[in-house]
């Protein structure tokens, strides 16, 4: 039988849109409150594993395929190392933080857009944290779960 | 600052049931204990992004060991300890306990916040005054990990993505063929 009861199907598939939203919350928030990019991925990631706890590798297959997951890993990583890029390019120093000065993005402190390029490496990070943790989790998974058929 | 030593103690008890516990289903949920308890002493320490991370990581991390690494038969573990191994460990334990003592007593109170009486111009008071000027950020966290040390950051990320990209070579394969099977 895939996944588990009905009980805990409909429980996970209410709570799993909350998980979510609190992962973007925290990754977006991340400048203004505690959390941040690692947490909040890993929020995401977890609740990818509900799913797959309770639906069963192949319903999560499908929603999030394995090549799409190394892709986000990979733009996540991708765009972290652009933002640094772009602080050489505008500015003249690697990871400078060049949205934050007054010409390009005039902004207030303890506002949601604000301190420049920290939101964007936020999302950037969680981005790869997300993924990243959710591949190894699942590949993990699939491959303890060989080991008896081997025996 | 009585919470922090019933917090240890907390801990303590759960390191010691994790290591001398026979079941180990049981040992990986008294790991995850530990694991809740250091998130709860950084939160008292007012760390609240450290115990995110924390609390976040030990549940997932508990979740991983549980279902992945022992996901149907629990193994036992056996086996009788020899007395020589035994005296051993036993004397390597408490040379080890003699020098913490000795380290314990040049160290501050716990939970003492010490970077606020550290002297002027150095990193830690120049983050604190000038942080929310320098980068916009209001959490203080956020603007040393990606502005002002954020090649640290960097360095983290490509550790780990060096190391998904190890797990995903040496896992892939089998995940596949597995994939490509119903489930047994």
């Amino acid at each position: 039988m895939k996944g588990m009861t009905i009980i805990v199907k409909t429980i996970s598939s209410w709570v799993k849109v909350l998980i979510v939203l609190f992962g973007i919350y925290i990754i977006l928030f991340g400048h203004l409150t505690p959390g941040g990019g690692f947490a909040g991925g890993v929020i995401l990631a977890s609740s990818y594993l509900l799913l797959m706890l309770a639906f069963g590798r192949e319903f999560v297959q499908k929603d999030l395929p394995l090549a799409l997951d190394s892709k986000l890993d990979c733009l996540g990583a991708f765009m972290f190392v652009l933002i640094a890029v772009l602080g050489l390019v505008f500015s003249g120093v690697f990871f400078v933080n060049f949205l934050y000065q007054e010409k390009y993005l005039p902004s207030e402190p303890l506002h949601l857009i604000s301190a420049g390029t920290i939101p964007l490496s936020n999302i950037a990070i969680g981005l790869k944290v997300g993924a990243s943790l959710f591949l190894v989790i699942f590949l993990l998974s699939t491959f303890r779960r060989e080991t008896p058929a081997k025996r | 600052m009585s919470i922090f030593y019933v917090l240890l103690l907390f801990m303590i008890i759960a390191a010691v049931i994790a290591i001398e516990t026979k079941n180990l289903l049981s040992s990986v949920i008294c790991i995850g204990a530990i694991g809740f308890g250091a998130s709860l002493m950084f939160l008292f320490l007012r760390a609240p992004d450290i115990a995110i991370t924390q609390i976040v990581v030990e549940v997932l991390g508990l979740i991983i060991l549980i279902r992945a690494t022992i996901s149907r038969d629990l193994t036992f573990i056996t086996g009788d300890k020899e007395f020589f191994g035994t005296v051993i460990s036993v004397v390597i334990i408490f040379v080890i306990f003699l020098a913490g003592a000795k380290v314990f007593e040049t160290l501050p109170d716990f939970g003492t916040a010490i970077f606020a009486e550290v002297p002027e111009d150095t990193a830690s008071q120049t983050y604190i005054k000038k942080g929310l000027e320098d980068t916009g950020a209001a959490n203080i966290v956020a603007s040393v990990i990606l502005d002002y040390r954020a090649y640290d950051t960097l360095g983290e990320a490509t550790v780990l993505f060096t190391s998904i990209i190890g797990a995903t070579v040496i896992l892939r394969k089998k995940a596949k063929k597995l994939l490509e099977e119903p489930e047994l």
